[in-house]
């Protein structure tokens, strides 16, 4: 059961297509097979697979590594290691620290470190075992813990900072410090990451990848393949789910299948298995706040200073971005005068962390809501009173425009209240709140929790250069339109909303615009497609080229039937021309055969973006998503075992574009945010090896893991910014909505009784409950 | 004996021959048939992402439709069977005169796909559900969807899509398909040993049970293969080469529970789906943990036997088949002898089973047991293995306790009971006290391992508590529900102080 959910209807003024409930382009693919992803790609019969061997060690020196038996096994073509490497040996994004096969040192079990190209991939596993690797074992730092005793970073620590938090602190009413831990995520997209190179002419090299950055991809080939981008090209057209895990772990892959086919001469498939994906490539990262928090008797928050180390793992990757994005993100929706944020950035010998939807960002949030908790707690006060004393101005309130962030940022747009009070009425939360209480008085067994999380999240890329998109729209004299612009489809409905924008502008069914893969032969120089920005970015591109082509056509005919080009309008299939009328497809071919440009592309750069990665301070986002959810758990405490009850949600996603899709990145979000906090726990062992590298043992939320209630609706409103069509990003938001239920976790804890704070870490496995049960004095066995 | 084997896939007639026996059907959809519709999403049954749709006819002849996971099944399973692929439901096989399969259509309706790469998983899942109409009700489609994972939607809208399709009318389309499909595996049905293989390896389905034991007993060195949920993964996750296997899904007779007034005796190829049947009705407490067991998919593939055979410490079943005081049936040739289930566990990764000998049949007595619970904690709630199993019963007289078997999985190398434990409990009162008491005592029993599931903390501090969650059942009502109807009702009367 859902809540109302805003459609064309019932947005006054809007007509067409933008805005409106429309399924995925490929649902009718999806659901009969027909959509084609990486490895479905029908392949020449002499295509060669590419197997990656793998180091058994954390940390280790490579001796000797004898691949003879391995050369000639059965079905074996060839291996490759770094020495057949014609350009550069690296396949990272930005700090050139991912060596693609790893030739002296080994820094994770599970690095790459040789490749089998073979016919089948029955034959390179068969093969893989007459690997003769020998290794000099050398000291392994596995954890944060152990990086921060042993001073193990991969660069300076950075601070961000505003007022002058030390002195507020010590000055307040009241004061707290403590830490929290949490785990990673891995991002089990149900797709592994896969690449298919096939090569051309001259050395060209035409690449079919599951990724969402094509255009790294184009470059990282050419680097290692030492040629130049133009003899790259490089081709995305869906993925089987990314969410940030294909930003940059799509490299290794790509490169790894165009130097075999480099090499060989024959097109070669890159495909890893679950437990390669697992073992091969980076994940959330993990992280360790300490806080300190000084308060008034209100609950009003004067200071906090956080000390954030995450672990980046063996190499960069874009771990820098990601820590900025978490420094950035320790406010969440609250305004605290005095902040100090320092971030430590952890080398590990595990799997080189990345991106994953929220960037840093949730962590950072898991922080502040962790204070309000703790302060909340202390003051013996629901800390929804902590949360909505401490929210940003309003927007229309004139103290809004004195509102900055800790990195200096104007925080003008906040609805955060708005969105509040509308699900505190809507979840009926206070009445909720005072049944748990009485419900926990009279239950010694189980015991139950509700809390309401508010989500503020920054657009843009923290990167100010990345911050641009390109767009190509053809119009054939037929009237139909092909659209191609740089983002990537992963599943978020990216290619249906621009679809939708470029129907909308020339007034034409969806049915016209044929969406077609992303190239890098077609839109240079793109973004990854990330940081929530694929819509924002790319469908503006693309209004902008469907506006030239438009715009040349209404100069045309505006002569041609002399008429003022302000009489000249398209809807409805068809261009209005004072009062004459063509259908859109006769429009076309009067401009064609008056010799009208139909082709454009389009860009787009966001404005107001400016920032000082020195000072850490600026204007890194154009605007804010926010959001909130309400969640109610119960928790068996004999045994941990824990439910979701109920879920409501209110979420800003702008002016939709597209209100169905973006409800399904809502409640996916949700419910991914939930399962990082809960069930999904990386488990490493003391050699470094992690035990957890299938769905066997990594627990994502299956369907009964859904809140058992899940009122979900859009929040009525739009952006204060000109975005496209005043909609907002929607694609990493909600995933931070899922906090909710880790607070509704601590409230349950508080329910045994004590008056201790229950100082829950993440992931809050039924282990770490029942461990909290039990220091809180629970009713378990003692 | 033919050295092919024969089954329908989407309506048409297949003959396979000269494939390596350890073939899956996944491999040989994707590679020989280029049906790419099916996805590998971790070869190792828990996605979904490859779920197919395999009909069978029953004892009595009615076909039933089992989603199965095509990434560990080997095609040799598929002898005389029908299988429907994603692909099958938009082709004249399956679909209707017009538009698309009303699976497919209700996926479409209500956003049930975002990246789109489970989604034939779900679709197959949802078909298997619609064709045996069951499964589809607010009350089982959570079952019904358990084995597919989606990491995108959130599933609210896959699960809204399977509600909408709960209906007990079957459009005439759909009957002339299954009046097809009924009259295509019966022209295919014969009795004959199949083999399939190349220079890799062999696998053989006997027909007859003599013919099963005598191949065994003479080559003990091939692999009997069952249901595959696991072997399976000792192919697609170890890579290990099984230059024989033995599949005992094809044996006259094997698949049969037989019933009388004492006793069920469960055939070696009995599935969980199907010993979930006749188990539940006896024993309710049963019915709800197997349902946590792997998941459709798993269940429809995976046998009792088999998961016996195999001698994991973990497995669901046996601790509750302990519970219930099961022997095991082992054959060798002709000879079979019987023993306590909880004796064939000797060590990890060691059976009381010989050489050439197989479990053949397992033997439960069919006695209620009233006092039965069972209980499994896991990192998720729906398929995940355990890291702790608990199945408990006792016997009382006069309100003392005069007997008792507390089994548990995942506490130590092989499911074992906690004798302490039911040692102190004989001769104490029926009352929360004994067995809150008791429960300390678990510590002498258990030293359990550490290990990615749960801490030894943890386990032993669980396994305890359930102990005391027992009690709490069995002599106050306490039914500790996190959610329900009767989460409400049964602890909002609690008023039992803790024992000290």
């Amino acid at each position: 059961m859902n809540g109302p959910l805003p459609t064309s209807q019932s947005l006054p003024g809007v007509t067409g297509i933008v805005h409106s409930r429309q399924s995925h382009d490929s649902a009718h693919k999806h659901v009969t097979g027909m959509a084609p992803y990486v490895d479905d790609i029908k392949t020449p019969n002499n295509t060669v697979v590419v197997l990656i061997g793998q180091s058994t060690h954390a940390h280790a020196r490579i001796i000797t590594m004898d691949l003879s038996d391995v050369i000639s096994a059965p079905g074996v073509v060839r291996v490759m290691t770094a020495a057949d490497i014609p350009g550069r040996n690296d396949c990272s994004p930005v700090h050139g620290d991912d060596p693609v096969f790893a030739d002296k040192v080994v820094e994770y079990l599970g690095q790459s470190i040789f490749a089998i190209v073979a016919e089948t991939m029955q034959a390179a596993r068969d093969a893989l075992a007459f690997a003769k690797v020998v290794y000099d074992p050398l000291p392994a730092i596995l954890t944060i813990d152990q990086a921060m005793k042993e001073g193990s970073f991969l660069g300076p620590s950075a601070t961000m900072a505003s007022g002058d938090p030390d002195s507020a602190i010590a000055t307040a009413k009241h004061s707290l410090t403590g830490r929290i831990e949490m785990g990673g995520q891995e991002h089990f997209y149900l797709e592994g990451q896969a690449a298919l190179a096939v090569p051309g002419e001259d050395g060209d090299m035409n690449l079919f990848c599951s990724s969402q950055h094509p255009t790294e991809i184009q470059h990282k080939v050419a680097d290692v393949l030492g040629t130049a981008s133009h003899a790259v090209t490089v081709e995305t057209r869906r993925m089987g789910g990314a969410f940030g895990g294909k930003e940059s772990q799509g490299n290794l892959p790509a490169v790894t299948a165009a130097l075999a086919a480099h090499l060989t001469g024959r097109p070669a498939k890159t495909v890893y298995d679950r437990d390669d994906d697992f073992m091969l490539t980076g994940k959330r990262h993990d992280m360790r706040i300490d806080y300190s928090v000084g308060f008034d008797s209100d609950g009003r928050i004067q200071a906090v200073i956080f000390d954030q180390a995450l672990r980046c793992g063996m190499s960069w990757d874009l771990s820098e971005a990601i820590a900025t994005r978490a420094m950035c993100h320790a406010d969440n929706a609250y305004h605290i005068p005095h902040m100090r944020v320092i971030s430590h950035r952890c080398k590990t010998h595990t799997q080189s962390n990345t991106a994953f939807r929220g960037f840093g960002g949730p962590q950072g949030m898991v922080g502040i809501e962790r204070v309000i908790d703790a302060v909340a707690h202390h003051l013996d006060v629901d800390p929804l009173v902590v949360r909505q004393r401490n929210f940003y101005p309003h927007k229309d309130n004139e103290e809004s425009a004195l509102a900055h962030t800790h990195y200096g940022q104007t925080v003008s747009d906040s609805i955060i209240a708005d969105i509040t009070e509308q699900l505190v009425v809507s979840s009926d939360y206070h009445a909720r709140r005072a049944d748990i209480g009485v419900f926990n008085k009279a239950n010694r067994w189980v015991k139950r929790g509700i809390a309401l999380t508010p989500v503020k999240f920054g657009i843009s890329f923290n990167t100010r250069f990345l911050n641009q998109a390109g767009a190509l729209v053809l119009l054939y004299a037929d009237g139909s339109i092909q659209l191609n612009h740089g983002g990537t489809e992963m599943g978020q409905g990216l290619n249906t909303k621009i679809a939708q924008i470029v129907a909308h502008e020339f007034g034409v069914d969806m049915g016209a615009v044929k969406i077609t893969a992303t190239n890098t032969g077609k839109v240079p120089n793109t973004s990854a497609t990330a940081a929530s920005s694929g819509a924002d970015l790319n469908g503006m591109a693309a209004l902008n080229a469907a506006r030239t082509i438009k715009s040349r056509m209404v100069d045309y005919l505006a002569t041609l039937h002399a008429v003022d080009s302000s009489n000249i309008s398209f809807a409805d299939g068809r261009v209005l021309i004072g009062t004459e009328s063509l259908s859109f497809a006769e429009a076309a071919k009067a401009a064609y055969l008056g010799r009208v440009q139909l082709s454009a592309t389009g860009f787009y750069a966001t404005p107001k973006l400016h920032w000082d990665k020195d000072s850490g301070s600026g204007r890194p986002f154009y605007y804010f998503a926010y959001g909130a959810a309400v969640s109610e758990v119960a928790v068996d405490m004999l045994t941990g075992e824990n439910r979701i009850l109920r879920t409501d949600i209110l979420h800003d996603a702008g002016r939709s574009l597209n209100p169905a899709i973006d409800l399904g990145q809502i409640e996916g979000g949700f419910v991914q945010g939930a399962g990082w906090l809960t069930t999904e726990e990386l488990v490493w062992n003391d050699a470094g090896k992690l035990t957890t590298h299938a769905p066997s043992t990594y627990k994502i939320p299956a369907c009964s893991d859904r809140p058992l209630i899940f009122n979900v609706a859009l929040f009525d409103g739009e952006n204060t910014e000109e975005s496209v069509h005043r909609s907002k990003a929607v694609g990493e938001p909600p995933l931070m909505l899922g906090l909710s239920v880790l607070f509704a976790l601590s409230h349950a804890l508080g329910g045994v009784g004590s008056v201790a704070y229950p100082d829950l870490d993440a992931p809050a496995t039924s282990e770490r409950l029942l461990a909290a049960v039990a220091r809180m004095g629970g009713p378990g066995i003692a | 004996m033919r050295d092919y084997i024969t089954f329908i896939l989407n309506g048409e007639e297949q003959r396979v021959c000269d494939i390596a026996g350890d073939t899956t059907l996944l491999n040989w959809l994707r590679q020989f048939k280029t049906l790419t519709g099916s996805k590998e999403g971790c070869a190792e049954g828990d996605c979904g992402a490859c779920t197919v749709v395999v009909a069978k006819p029953r004892q009595d002849g009615a076909l039933v439709w089992r989603p199965v996971n095509a990434c560990i099944l080997f095609v040799g399973m598929l002898e005389g069977t029908s299988v429907t692929t994603v692909e099958g439901l938009s082709q004249s096989w399956a679909a209707p005169p017009e538009g698309l399969h009303p699976v497919q259509q209700a996926m479409v309706t209500h956003h049930g796909s975002q990246c789109g790469f489970c989604t034939p998983g779900f679709v197959m899942s949802l078909f298997a559900a619609w064709c045996n109409g069951t499964g589809l009700e607010a009350d089982n489609i959570d079952d019904t969807l358990a084995g597919n994972l989606c990491r995108c939607t959130g599933y609210r809208p896959i699960v809204d899509a399977g509600l909408s399709l709960a209906s007990s009318v079957v459009p005439d389309f759909e009957q002339r398909r299954r009046q097809r499909e009924a009259s295509l595996i019966a022209a295919i049905a014969h009795d004959d040993t199949v083999s399939l293989g190349d220079d890799r390896n062999q696998f053989v389905a006997p027909a007859k049970a003599s013919e099963f034991a005598t191949s065994y007993a003479q080559w003990p060195d091939v692999t009997i293969v069952s249901g595959a949920t696991d072997v399976g993964l000792w192919v697609t996750k170890q890579n290990r080469l099984l230059p024989t296997m033995l599949w005992t899904g094809r044996v006259s007779g094997f698949d049969q529970i037989k019933i009388d007034a004492a006793r069920l005796r469960i055939g070696p190829a009995v599935t969980h789906h199907r010993a979930l049947e006749e188990l539940a009705p006896r024993w309710p407490e049963i019915a709800e943990t197997m349902r946590r067991f792997g998941s459709t998919q798993v269940r429809a593939s995976g046998t009792v036997c088999g998961n016996i055979a195999n001698g994991s410490p973990i497995g669901d079943l046996p601790p509750m088949l302990i519970a219930l005081g099961a022997e095991v049936e082992l054959t060798h040739g002709k000879a079979s002898r019987r023993l306590p289930l909880e004796d064939f566990f000797v060590a990890y990764g060691q059976q009381d089973r010989a050489p050439g000998e197989f479990v053949s049949s397992l033997i439960v007595p069919s006695a209620p047991l009233p006092y039965l619970r069972c209980y499994k904690l896991s990192k998720r709630f729906d398929q995940d293995i355990s890291a702790v199993m608990g199945a408990f019963t006792i016997s009382h007289s006069d309100g003392v306790i005069t007997a008792a078997r507390f089994v548990f999985g995942g506490m130590a190398g092989v499911p074992q009971r906690a004798y302490n434990v039911e040692a102190f409990l004989c001769g104490k009162p029926l009352a929360t006290a004994s067995f809150a008491n008791a429960a300390r005592l678990l510590r002498d029993d258990f030293s359990p391992l550490t290990d990615m599931r749960g801490s030894a903390e943890y386990r032993t501090q669980a396994a305890s508590n359930l102990i005391l969650k027992y009690g709490l059942d069995i002599c106050e009502g306490i039914k500790i529900r996190l959610a329900g109807p009767e989460a409400e009702t049964s602890l909002a009367t609690l008023s039992v102080a803790v024992p000290s």
